[in-house]
């Protein structure tokens, strides 16, 4: 039955003979059970449509499948016009500013002078926080989850995560203006600040909003989904294996590290790739706490940009026509940068995939 | 390999378990804190006329979100029609005829691409499509932003819950005459309908959240819209603008705003998690 469908059926077998089951039913007298009612044939009805319709509807076949392909194809269609739209549309900026545009720290709507670099940069920078503290939270969660946890704690805490997943990320902008920052401003910026403050990094007034918050919530919002993603990719690892590392002494963490890292090591690397697809492109939460200026600085307290929190502020705004392109530019410039990571990772995973079917 | 002491192996061992027991609580206290937040600000916030009336100016008590909650139902609402229908037909391609094709990895890496693809970008896309186009910005727009990001969701789920229905009840249904349309809705949606279902319900849960795409699609509106075809008021764009207004006031409204859509979101994702659950029991 291994037989994928639609795949021509092995001819080689001999037609028409089924292999003996070798079962023989059980003999009711001797047992003493009730005997089954016997087989009673259901009464062969007349065929309630006529060959001509079967014929008719089997040349529907053609039509069904050219539907459901032209749907199909509307996801290509819609890839395809995303890039040539935003394309089309920040033509006027390209053209102005040329390949400058991707270096020019300008951003200047009153002069019409604009650059990405800012806001890239803050993308960058802010995704690059979020992934330093999601990854290792997000394993541990996951290694507690699948290795440690009793099982009333593991489906309580596998729910609460799924749900973390959910929630909507306006909502965690909103927590994270509202409860988050002040706790920021009054607390950890200025121990940072204290203990950390000859870096360049944690210098500055202790605002509440900007990058490192933004940087901050970002992880609290990727670290349901990397956590799930890696739960499962825990779970892939024969308990065998496991098992015999158990039964030769190791503790659960050498287990961890010797057998179930391992095995899912090139999983984890497209799961991350998928985490960080997200966070370059994640919008409300950040606009809220990023403070929003187009300027860069050595220093993670200041307020900064990123290319989607740019967009949600500023896109309204746009009345000039090389204003608004040069916006659409900034979004074609996070696509293509999502495109790259997002298909890196599921090729990775497709090719993953591949090979453990080859084994 | 080094040889160690048992002692210390079971000390290294403590300590890890106690790191990642710390990870999940931190993780479980994030959860519960925003929870409690958005619960304790937002039931402060939710009242009769918060339901009913349309909102007022900052300073003017009475005031309520009535045409943003109507405008988030009903553009989610068209969303899911138009998504739903392209993404199950999308679906069942996938699953049926296009598993080892060119145009089914084609089509199946789109879908992953833009699953995850930025949903601001998405809502660049429908304004230069639809709102430069027509002029002004308008409901429609926004219910097809959300549409877009919606569709790849449900193409997806479809397609595996298609693929977990046996080959062999297609190859029955076959074996009896019946064309490959009719084995395909009659057998093989029939058998996956609750499983569609709940990708249906994850995708809504999904989309009636967003606010990026709707920021320049469906704009907002303080009044009541006559139709689709004019800028639509809705619940995560006034949340925004509530939100980032100096007016507490209005702040409180943006609470009440958040509690009503994290209810609203929680209620469809756990709905379909039962679902799939009573249906993995049965």
């Amino acid at each position: 039955m291994d037989r994928p469908f639609g795949a021509p059926v092995d001819e080689t077998s001999p037609a028409g003979v089924l292999p003996d089951s070798g079962l023989v039913g059980p003999n009711y007298a001797e047992t003493g059970l009730p005997a089954p009612e016997p087989y009673v044939r259901p009464p062969i009805r007349p065929l309630q449509r006529s060959r001509a319709w079967a014929l008719r509807a089997g040349r529907l076949d053609p039509l069904f499948r050219g539907v459901t392909a032209l749907f199909a194809g509307v996801l290509i269609v819609l890839m395809a016009g995303i890039v040539l739209e935003l394309w089309r549309n920040a033509q006027p900026s390209i053209q102005e500013f040329g390949l400058g545009f991707l270096v020019s720290q300008a951003w200047n709507p009153v002069r019409q002078d604009f650059g990405a670099l800012a806001p890239i940069v803050g993308t960058l920078v802010s995704t690059a926080i979020a992934m330093i503290l999601a990854v290792p939270l997000s394993l541990g969660i996951a290694l507690f989850l699948v290795e440690m946890a009793p099982p009333a704690v593991r489906s309580v805490l596998g729910t609460a995560i799924e749900l973390l997943a959910a929630i909507p990320s306006i909502i965690y902008g909103m927590w994270g203006l509202f409860v988050f920052a002040p706790i920021m401003a009054d607390h950890v910026q200025p121990m940072l600040a204290k203990y950390l403050g000859f870096l360049p990094l944690f210098q500055g007034p202790p605002m509440g909003i900007g990058m490192l918050t933004a940087g901050i919530i970002l992880a609290l919002m990727i670290l349901p989904f990397l956590t799930s993603v890696t739960r499962d990719i825990f779970l892939l690892v024969p308990g065998m294996l496991k098992e015999s590392a158990y039964g030769l002494g190791s503790t659960t963490w050498e287990v961890t590290r010797k057998i179930v890292i391992p095995y899912g090591r090139r999983g984890l690397v497209g799961a991350l790739f998928l985490g960080m697809g997200r966070a370059l492109g994640e919008t409300m939460a950040v606009t809220f706490v990023i403070g929003n200026t187009h300027r860069l600085s050595g220093s993670l307290f200041a307020a900064s940009n990123t290319i989607a929190s740019t967009l949600a502020n500023e896109f309204t705004e746009a009345a000039e026509p090389l204003y608004l392109s040069a916006l659409v530019e900034l979004g074609l410039i996070l696509f293509l940068i999502t495109f790259v990571v997002l298909s890196l990772a599921h090729l990775w995973l497709g090719f993953i995939a591949r090979q453990e079917g080859k084994k | 390999m080094k040889l160690r002491s048992m002692q210390q192996r079971h000390l290294v061992n403590r300590l890890v378990f106690g790191l990642s027991a710390v990870a999940s609580l931190l993780g479980l206290s994030g959860l519960i804190w925003i929870l409690t937040v958005v619960i304790h600000r937002g039931a402060g916030a939710i009242n009769w006329s918060f339901l009913v009336a349309l909102p007022t100016p900052p300073g003017v008590a009475g005031g309520g979100l009535a045409n943003a909650i109507v405008g988030t139902v009903l553009m989610t609402a068209v969303a899911t029609v138009l998504g739903v229908l392209i993404g199950v037909l999308a679906g069942i391609y996938l699953a049926e005829f296009g598993r080892a094709n060119r145009f089914g990895t084609v089509v199946r890496f789109c879908s992953d691409i833009l699953m995850s693809a930025p949903s601001i970008v998405v809502g660049v896309f429908v304004y230069t499509v639809v709102v430069l186009r027509t002029g002004h910005f308008s409901g429609y727009a926004g219910s097809i932003a959300l549409a877009i990001i919606m569709l790849p969701v449900v193409t997806r789920t479809t397609e595996e819950m298609l693929k977990l229905i046996p080959d062999r009840l297609r190859e029955a249904a076959l074996a009896l005459g019946a064309p490959y349309w009719k084995m395909t809705l009659d057998v093989v949606i029939r058998g996956a309908r609750t499983g569609i279902m709940t990708g249906v319900m994850l995708a809504v849960a999904r989309v009636s959240g967003e606010t990026a795409p709707l920021l320049f699609t469906a704009l907002n509106s303080p009044y009541w819209s006559r139709s689709l075809n004019e800028p639509m008021g809705n619940l995560t764009v006034t949340i925004f603008n509530y939100a980032m207004s100096p007016y507490v006031d209005w702040q409180a409204m943006a609470w009440g705003g958040s509690l009503l859509i994290t209810a609203g979101v929680l209620l469809f994702t756990v709905g379909a998690r039962l679902l799939l659950g009573r249906r993995k029991a049965s």
